[in-house]
Order: C-alpha cells, then structure tokens, then sequence
C-alpha cells in the first residue's frame, strides 16, 4: 500500500510531460480535460491514502532502507496523515483551479494549448512533493520546482507590462532565499552528513548542544522558508506577484503555496532543531512569534489601505501567514491544530475570493475598487459569493476560518487573542468595504487624485474579452469552495481529524480534540461586528481628499525595486539570527 | 581541511547579494543571483572535499585502495546545477520580455508596482 505513495508526486509530473508532448496536436477542450483528469485522479489517490488503514508512513523510495542505525543515502518520503491532508488540500485545490479556468485565457500560446494545465499539474507535483518529502535536500529540489513553475504561472501572460516585471522580482527573491535554504542543508550535511530530517535531528543531539554552526544553519534553513510563506521582512514578492498573476494562479498562490512555507517552518523545527542539539524552544518561539506579529499587523495595514482588489487580498494573506506563523511558532500541539485547522478553512475563503476578485476583472476590465465603484450592482450571486468570503475571512462562526482561529487564539493567551481579533477584523474588514462599495455602490463616489500606489485600473481582462455573461463553472468553483470552508468549521469530523493529524506528526501524546467553544464563538463574533463597523465607517464617512500622512512610509517601503528588496531579505536574515542568538550562547 | 573554501563561500554569498541590493541593470542582477548559487556550489564541494581523495567513481579503482571525495556531494551539486541553469534561463527570459515592454532594463525606472 505505502508503495503508491511516491505516484502522488510521479502522477502530476507524468500528466504534465503528456501534455507537453502532445499538447501540440490536441485541440484546447482535449487537453484541459486531460490535465483536469489527471488532477483529479491524483486527488483520488491521495485521498484514498488519506482514508486507508493504517495510514502509509515512510516510505523508501525505490527501496533504499538504510541498514539499521546506520546513514542513510536513499530518499524518504514520509506521509501520515498531516502530510497527506495537505497534499489532499493541494490537490483539490489544483482541480478547483483547473476547473474556473475551463476556457479561461484569451489565447494560450501559439499552438500549445496544453501549455497551462501543464504548468498547473507541475506545479501540483511540486507542492505534493514538498508537503511529503522527509528528506531535507529533496525539500529543497521540491521548493525550487514549485518555485519556478510558480514564477512561469506568473508571467504567464507575457504581453502584460506588469506581469513580467511582478514575474521576475517574484523569481529573484525566492531564488534568493532558496540559495539560502541550500546553504543552511549543506552546513547541516556538513555536521551531521545526513540529509534525511529525522536522521540530521538524530545526529546533532548526539553531538552535545547547540553552537554558531547549528544557528547559522537553523536562520538560513527559516529565511528559505519564510521567504515562501511571506513573513515580513520577506513578504515584498507577494503582492506584486498576486497583483499581477492570472486570477487562477492567485487562487493556489494564496490557497496553499505561501502555506505550505508555514509548514516547511514547522516540519523543519520540529524532526531537526527540536531536540538538546538544536535551538531551544522558547528562542524559536521568540523569533517565530515576532515575525509572525509582525507580519500580522504589517499585513492588515497594508491590506486596508489598499484599492487594487488582488493586492488587497494578496496583503490580506499576508496578515493571515502572520496569523498562521504565530500559531505553528507557539510550539505547541494546540496552537499547531488551531493554525492547520485555520490553514485549511483559509484556503477555500481566499481562493473563492480571488474568484470573484477574477470575476470583476474579466467582466469589467478593472480591478480598481474606485474605478468599479457600483458597477457591480447586477452580480447579485458574485456580490453574495464576495459578501460571504469577506465574513468568512473575519472568522464568522461556523466557519473553517473562525473554528481555526478560536482554536489558536486559545492556545495563544490574552494578548494573541486581541492580536487575532484586530487582524481579522481589519481585513475581513476591507473586502467587506470593497463590496459594499463595488456590489452595492454604497458612499461617495471616490475623487481621482495622483497617489503612491497601484491602482489597477484599465487592466486587460485574462479571458476571451470583456465577459458579457459569468460563466457557471466560474460561479461554480467560488460556491464549492467556500461551502466546503463552512463544512471544515461545521462537520466535527473533521476538525477531530485535523486534530488527530497534528499529534500523530508532532509526537505528542493526544490532546483533545479542537472544538467550538462558546469563547470561540463569541470572539469570532466580535471580529465580524468590528469588521462590519469599519466597513460602514469606511464607506460612510466623506472621502478624504489625500491618504493620512501616516501611511506613507509604509507605502513607500513597498517600492517595487528589487535592490530594496533584496536589502530587506538580508536584514531579516540578520533580525532572525538576532532573535534566536541567546539560545546558543553558553551560560 | 583549509577554511579558505568556506570563507570564500560566504563571500560570494555576501557579494552576491550587495550586487543584487545595488544593482542598476536587471541581467547584471540575475548575474548576481548566479553568483550567490556558485556559493552553494563551493560550500558543498568543500564540505565533501577529502584530502588526497580521488573522484567516486569506482571502474578503474580497487575498492579500498585510495580515500573517495563524498559522492554525496556531488550529486547534491549536480542537482543545484540544473536547478540554477533552469532558475537562470527562465529568469533571463523574463528580463528579456521586460526590456521588450517597458523599453527599459533599469530597476528604478521600473515603477508598475508600488506600495
């Protein structure tokens, strides 16, 4: 049974190289519905992993078991069930892709109509192979792989001015940080000459305590990570790449990608630094949970001021991956659950939500929240869609989202929970401004005035045209997803389930399992009425004449250069080493 | 083992990434991304370096009769060598797609994208 566990991987990656092969000579429909099928078959597969008893652990790729105690050289894959829950999400969220964007482009390349859905299966590969992988090089190969499809997927549309300019910083910074992900496996090689993640933890608790060499590694392994999941100061690639990324690709960019840096963290921290040889933990806390602040609060700020509606999601990830950061960098079995369980009613609420945003754009022709300002008053079903994906996002019980985020904010005391509140409020807040300005028309119409900041107006839709009509499949995917983030928060099943997943990974004897607690329930409540009331106040009150002077140094940070940015990376390289310094020093 | 591969490691490391914070042409910043991976490529050779070691491969050798350098190493290399020709290639393509429609390669005249 364990043996069909590496077809998880090979399935997308052998779909891909058919359609690349005869992508040529198929007509369109042909090949979307080949790479829709061979996304779904690997869902089944995964999904079957998932349900069958015992669930497959480890498996030895082509055989390779190390002889007892001694090193390893093949490549492990090690699932259980949080590894395989996530490659499931991955999975289904790939289909619901691949499923909006059903005829989506305009013109796909010249004669290579299988070009996307290759892209899409790759990509697939990519992140399945990353989520399962228990070797630390292959992490790596598989980080890079998704990388760079996510980089091609980005600028896909090539024609676009913005979107290989938001293609390219994308691809350099992560490259960066990838290099430096490189650079901290090879010193952990060099130490323990083992690459496999449990073996590495092995041997350096075996070598005594932590020293300058297991710190370097431990902050260049982090900034790799967290260049993917967007932790500020990492965070800069993020909205440029939503902004300017076909609607789909956002979905999964936002859906699972920058997540799965997350989880890369917490997989890392807990098989290879967790032990006496490693860092220990209330340092990683330390530095974990003050990146993962920051991001939360620099995410909201910057998701409210803006009006370009994919930037404005895209930001609103961002405050969310802080959220998320926190939760897996308490370090503890229940924060870990509350943050998978937000994970996974998150990916549904932004991906539908990133749909509607795609809606507007192709229907409109602008992404610009002052430019479509009442346009949008005849989708009444794409208003509702919006509607319900905003509230979701400020944790509205019985939502995935809020079960997760009251499960977290339990776990994390008094000061996280105000924390959590504000930040979902806040954004949650936002996307509730958008509609009620672009759905409803509500408030003034708001003046043009020259400012810093993308705006997102005259646009050119990614379809075939301006839309005259929503087609089903697209309303279709937004509903589905958002449905099945409702039934995340509703069905106990599957919060017990998630629950199960992360003691089973984390080696932690059972803990109980995450529920709705009136507390919960209540404080959800309370970020949705705060949400609700900024949105009114937002759209109520006379429109300024200029933003506050005091949003503008935050503007100005996000300058969309790449020197800028890159300077960031290198000093968040040095701020984590800061904050994780103490562990290492002796006495 | 000297300490001259791995120092000069970090400074392609460190080099690599002050070229790219100050670079004023995007291909000279792609270049600085190369730069930044040769340091990968010098870190783990000399991390499977052994001295008087010959290379790992077995045809012509009586097994046990000289020291191998790690081959560990160098498949690790290889690897990062197909990675970084892929992530150089479709990075450079894409700075050639920028020239075409901005007209320009200058990162600070680049200004689509802000705040």
């Amino acid at each position: 049974m364990n043996r069909l566990l590496p077809l998880v991987v090979a399935v997308p990656l052998m779909g891909a190289a058919l359609l690349v092969a005869v992508g040529r000579r198929v007509p369109r429909p042909v090949a979307e519905a080949v790479g829709g099928a061979v996304a779904a078959a690997t869902t089944g597969l995964v999904v079957w992993l998932l349900l069958s008893r015992p669930v497959p652990d480890v498996e030895w790729v082509g055989g390779w078991t190390p002889v007892d105690g001694g090193p390893s050289v093949g490549i492990v894959l090690r699932a259980g069930p949080l590894a395989l829950g996530l490659a499931a999400l991955v999975s289904l969220l790939v289909v619901a892709v691949l499923v909006y964007s059903w005829r989506y482009f305009a013109e796909p390349p010249e004669r290579q109509a299988g070009a996307f859905p290759a892209l899409v299966l790759l990509f697939q590969a990519g992140m399945t192979g990353f989520v399962l992988t228990g070797d630390l090089f292959n992490a790596f190969v598989f980080f890079e792989l998704m990388s760079v499809v996510a980089y091609a997927l980005t600028g896909y549309r090539v024609e676009d001015p913005k979107a290989v300019q938001g293609a390219l910083t994308f691809g350099v910074v992560n490259s960066l940080g990838a290099y430096f992900l490189l650079t901290g496996i090879t010193l952990l090689y060099a130490r323990t000459g083992e690459l496999g993640m449990r073996a590495i933890g092995r041997r350096l608790d075996e070598q005594g305590g932590p020293d300058a060499l297991v710190l370097a590694a431990f902050v260049l392994v982090l900034t790799g990570l967290l260049v993917k999941a967007a932790a500020v100061p990492f965070h800069f690639w993020l909205p440029d790449a939503h902004a300017v990324a076909p609607t789909p690709v956002c979905m999964l960019l936002s859906g699972v990608m920058v997540e799965l840096g997350v989880y890369g963290v917490g997989r890392v921290y807990w098989f290879v630094f967790s032990g006496s040889g490693g860092i220990p933990a209330p340092d990683a806390r330390r530095a974990l949970v003050a990146l993962g602040v920051l991001t939360a609060l620099a995410g909201a700020v910057m998701c409210w001021l803006q009006r370009h509606v994919k930037r404005l999601l895209a930001y609103s990830t961002v405050a969310h991956t802080g959220l998320f950061l926190t939760g897996v960098g308490l370090l503890t079995p229940e924060s870990t659950t509350g943050a998978a369980l937000y994970v996974l009613g998150h990916a549904g609420v932004k991906a539908a939500l990133f749909a509607c945003g795609g809606i507007l754009l192709d229907r409109y022709g602008s992404i610009d929240e002052h430019e479509l300002h009442g346009r949008a008053r005849r989708l009444p079903l794409v208003a509702a869609l919006f509607v319900t994906g905003g509230l979701a996002l400020t944790g509205l019980p019985p939502f995935g989202s809020g079960l997760g985020k009251a499960v977290t904010e339990e776990a994390g005391g008094t000061a996280l929970t105000v924390l959590f509140v504000a930040v979902s409020a806040v954004t949650g807040g936002a996307v509730l401004r958008v509609a009620a300005r672009v759905f409803g028309g509500l408030g003034a119409r708001p003046t043009e005035e020259p400012s810093y900041e993308t705006k997102g107006e005259e646009e050119e839709p990614e379809t075939q045209g301006l839309l005259g009509r929503v087609p089903d499949s697209m309303l279709a995917v937004p509903a589905a997803l958002l449905a099945a983030s409702l039934a995340v928060g509703v069905v106990p099943g599957v919060a017990v389930a998630v629950g199960h997943a992360v003691d089973e990974a984390l080696d932690t004897p059972s803990t109980a399992p995450p529920h709705w607690s009136v507390h919960g329930v209540l404080l959800g409540l309370l970020s949705t009425a705060l949400a609700a009331a900024l949105a009114a106040w937002s759209v109520l009150r006379p429109v300024p004449a200029r933003p506050g002077a005091w949003t503008k140094p935050l503007r100005r940070v996000h300058s969309g250069h790449i020197g800028d940015y890159v300077a960031w990376l290198a000093l968040g390289t040095t701020l984590l080493a800061a904050l994780v310094l103490p562990g290492v020093l002796p006495g | 083992m000297s300490v001259l591969p791995y120092l000069v490691a970090a400074w392609l490391l460190l080099v690599g990434c002050l070229g790219l914070a100050t670079s004023r042409n995007l291909i000279h910043a792609v270049g600085c991304l190369a730069v930044c991976q040769a340091s990968t490529y010098v870190l783990l050779l000399a991390v499977g370096y052994r001295r008087g070691g010959t290379a790992p491969v077995h045809s012509d050798l009586r097994p046990g009769s000289r020291p191998l350098v790690d081959p560990v190493v160098q498949a690790l290399c290889l690897t990062d060598v197909v990675v970084g020709a892929t992530v150089t290639a479709l990075l450079l393509a894409l700075v050639i797609q920028v020239s075409k429609r901005h007209g320009t390669v200058v990162p600070d005249e680049l200004s689509g994208l802000r705040g």
